[in-house]
């Protein structure tokens, strides 16, 4: 990647973090293209994609049938071909028509073709709640996508990861899930144009602390400052851990931090059942065992389809409900 | 019992009448001329892969039959909508198969032996695709119809490249698709017809309507003729005696040219017939009556062409010739499959990613020191 040598800092919100990684990314390479349905002369229902049509032309902005299977499996073709697609999906409850499509073929098909093909496929994925909007448009389907060996998934919290890590997943060259916490593409960060400092998959310590660590991705980080924050003004120190990546999962610093704090709270808004959160709880139990001064605690949405927008809040998991489960562990 | 056929007021293209005799259909007349520049050295082609495919297919299932194989999917019956349709595709196409089409695989130059060991459960795919050797034919794509979107992104590939429309036939490239009727109900088949409508994409659909997709006949996915469907959607549209080669070729010929010369994607129905079972698990006994099936075997399309061949005077040293080599063919792949290895544990974790990832890393190498406790070695 090309890069000015001269430190440049500029502070903007993550949907232009975005945007400007996704130029920056296909002015490097006219083999990536972006597809997706109202990306183009919109620029998406979110703006990501604002202008890049205009720039790029209708040759690597592509306003594609309203299909999302068809979405994901042309874009397996043009991969075939040498392209890097870059699919929009326009809402999390809109990507199953989609799913047979990324975990049948794009998630397998560098396996079946025993190494011979690659895959540099992203799909974007706008996901979470907090944005009060109705059914399908709030959901935190990534636990799914985790699952699926063959794919990578990572989610920036913010603007400056989510600039730098469009890039590294176009780079890759093989699937990677992209789920952009929407709730967090407005406020505005510092975004440090001069280079990356996590690889893809690292996860990173955003805040030490003493007393116990809380992990979480995407919009969750935000929510765990602000209880870190409530916290400390009681005299409890925690360390945030923003994983970053959901798949591989990068243990090391969170197992240093457990062997450190001996406490472990882990924040999804994805039903907790079956699902990242439980995965770290169980990956910590087994390596970080004698660590440990109370249980894995989980705070997750319920196991219940995502409710009617003026539920959500009771819903999605608050800073509150965070420094709810801090205490148990620490009463242990 | 309910009709198996679906029926269209045109009759489908036709070159050869069941006996043989060269006999065009009107329907065939714009196809006609796709013909002429065939020599009898390419007829003879056509001849050999039918009986080359149709050997090796019986070669195969009765391979599974010694345990061999896990499974095999026959293509008896349909070797003359797959041996005409791949003879028309140029070296520069691209081939999208389902996973029945063994007979294009051979023309395309794929060893064989690679479905066998796919059937075997040795590997996910025996060919590697970016190996010129294998004719930039596809690995099989066993989700029905999931290929047909690979096939319509590709050729959206090729035309962004410029590749294609070109004026040259020599190395304007096009792309064909291979897919079944019971394929043409998911959505996958119907949203790459739409896509390759709204991209105008090189590409020729080649649907083969063999009837039944395993069990459910082919009146239950459609009571329209299939490839009606296709003008729905703005692609012009044929359908096909599927057993008759020459019409299979022509057919094929002519709407891989319009393809790669401008003219968008099109379709072909393939009228043909499974004679056999949907694969080894089956039993269609239990589902479809002998009589039907007798009636297609007397459309045979390699008893169909060597009639025609003989009324050309083909010699009979020819015919004799052909099942020799065909003989000889399956022998080999009889001795190489009783000499295939399974694959390394390393195998499975290998290839799973196109770069580094901790989890395969680390899974590896449990596995291996795990196997080699099992084997009483140290670890």
């Amino acid at each position: 990647m090309t890069l000015s040598i001269d430190a440049q800092v500029a502070t903007m919100p993550m949907a232009k973090a975005l945007n400007a990684g996704l130029r920056q990314a296909m002015a490097e390479n006219d083999k990536v293209l972006l597809m997706g349905e109202d990306i183009g002369k919109l620029g998406g229902v979110f703006r990501i994609t604002e202008g890049l049509q205009a720039e790029f032309g209708e040759g690597r902005v592509l306003d594609t049938p309203l299909a999302e299977s068809g979405i994901i499996g042309t874009a397996i073709g043009l991969a075939m071909r040498g392209y890097r697609p870059v699919c929009e999906i326009q809402f999390d409850g809109f990507i199953y028509p989609g799913f047979n499509q990324i975990t049948s073929q794009l998630a397998k098909l560098t396996n079946r073709n025993e190494g011979s093909m690659q895959m540099p496929v992203v799909i974007r994925v706008p996901y979470g709640g907090h944005i009060g909007a109705i059914e399908h448009h709030q959901e935190s389907p990534e636990a799914y996508f985790a699952h699926t060996a063959g794919l990578r998934s990572v989610s920036p919290s913010t603007p400056n990861d989510a600039y730098w890590m469009i890039q590294e997943a176009i780079a890759s060259n093989d699937p990677v899930m992209f789920f952009e916490p929407k709730s967090r593409y407005w406020p505005k960060g510092e975004v440090d144009l001069s280079g990356s400092a996590a690889s893809l998959h690292a996860s990173r310590v955003v805040r030490t602390g003493t007393d116990a660590t809380v992990v979480a991705h995407g919009a969750m980080v935000s929510v765990l400052l602000a209880a870190a924050e409530l916290a400390a003004a009681e005299g409890i120190s925690l360390e945030v851990v923003d994983l970053r990546s959901i798949s591989p999962i990068d243990y090391t610093p969170i197992l240093e931090s457990v062997r450190k704090t001996g406490r472990l709270v882990v924040a999804q808004e994805a039903p907790g059942n079956v699902s990242v959160g439980s995965e770290i709880a169980a990956t910590v139990a087994e390596r970080a065992f004698y660590s440990l001064e109370a249980p894995v605690l989980r705070v997750s949405g319920f196991d219940v389809p995502f409710p009617p927008a003026k539920l959500e809040a009771l819903y999605l998991p608050d800073a509150d409900r965070i420094l709810e489960a801090v205490d148990r562990a620490l009463a242990y | 019992m309910a009709e198996t056929e679906t029926t269209s007021l045109t009759p489908p293209v036709q070159v050869l009448a069941a006996d043989g005799t060269f006999s065009p259909t009107a329907s065939a007349e714009p196809y006609l001329p796709y013909l002429e520049a065939l020599s009898d050295s390419d007829h003879e082609q056509f001849y050999r892969d039918m009986v080359t495919a149709r050997a090796f297919d019986t070669e195969a299932a009765n391979l599974q039959r010694q345990g061999q194989l896990a499974l095999w999917p026959p293509c008896h019956g349909q070797e003359g909508a797959q041996v005409g349709s791949g003879r028309a595709a140029r070296s520069q196409d691209h081939i999208f198969p389902s996973y029945r089409e063994h007979a294009v695989g051979l023309i395309r130059g794929v060893d064989l032996l690679g479905i066998i060991e796919v059937m075997r459960g040795t590997t996910h795919s025996g060919w590697d695709v970016a190996d010129p050797r294998n004719g930039n034919f596809r690995p099989y794509t066993l989700v029905i119809g999931a290929q047909a979107l690979h096939a319509t992104g590709y050729a959206m590939g090729v035309k962004f490249d410029g590749a294609t429309a070109t004026g040259n036939p020599e190395t304007d490239e096009a792309v064909m698709v291979y897919f079944g009727d019971g394929a043409t109900s998911q959505g996958d088949v119907n949203e790459a017809m739409i896509f390759a409508a709204s991209y105008q994409t090189p590409q020729v659909f080649f649907l083969q309507n063999n009837h039944w997709a395993i069990s459910v006949p082919v009146t239950t996915q459609s009571r329209t003729p299939l490839f009606e469907r296709a003008r729905g959607f703005g692609l012009p549209a044929v359908q096909v005696d599927g057993n008759d080669v020459l019409a299979s070729y022509a057919v094929s010929a002519k709407h891989l040219t319009d393809a790669r010369s401008g003219g968008g994607p099109q379709l072909i129905e393939a009228l043909t017939y499974r004679i056999g079972a949907h694969t080894t698990s089956d039993d269609p006994t239990k589902y479809r009556t002998q009589d039907v099936t007798d009636s297609w075997i007397a459309k045979d399309p390699i008893v169909r062409f060597e009639a025609y061949l003989r009324n050309k005077g083909a010699s009979e040293e020819f015919f004799t010739g052909v099942i020799a080599d065909a003989k000889d063919f399956t022998a080999d792949i009889r001795a190489r499959t009783h000499a295939i290895e399974d694959p390394d544990l390393s195998f499975m974790f290998d290839s799973v990613y196109s770069e580094d990832h901790p989890v395969m890393t680390e899974q590896r190498e449990w596995l291996s020191a795990y196997e080699r406790n099992m084997a009483g070695g140290a670890a």
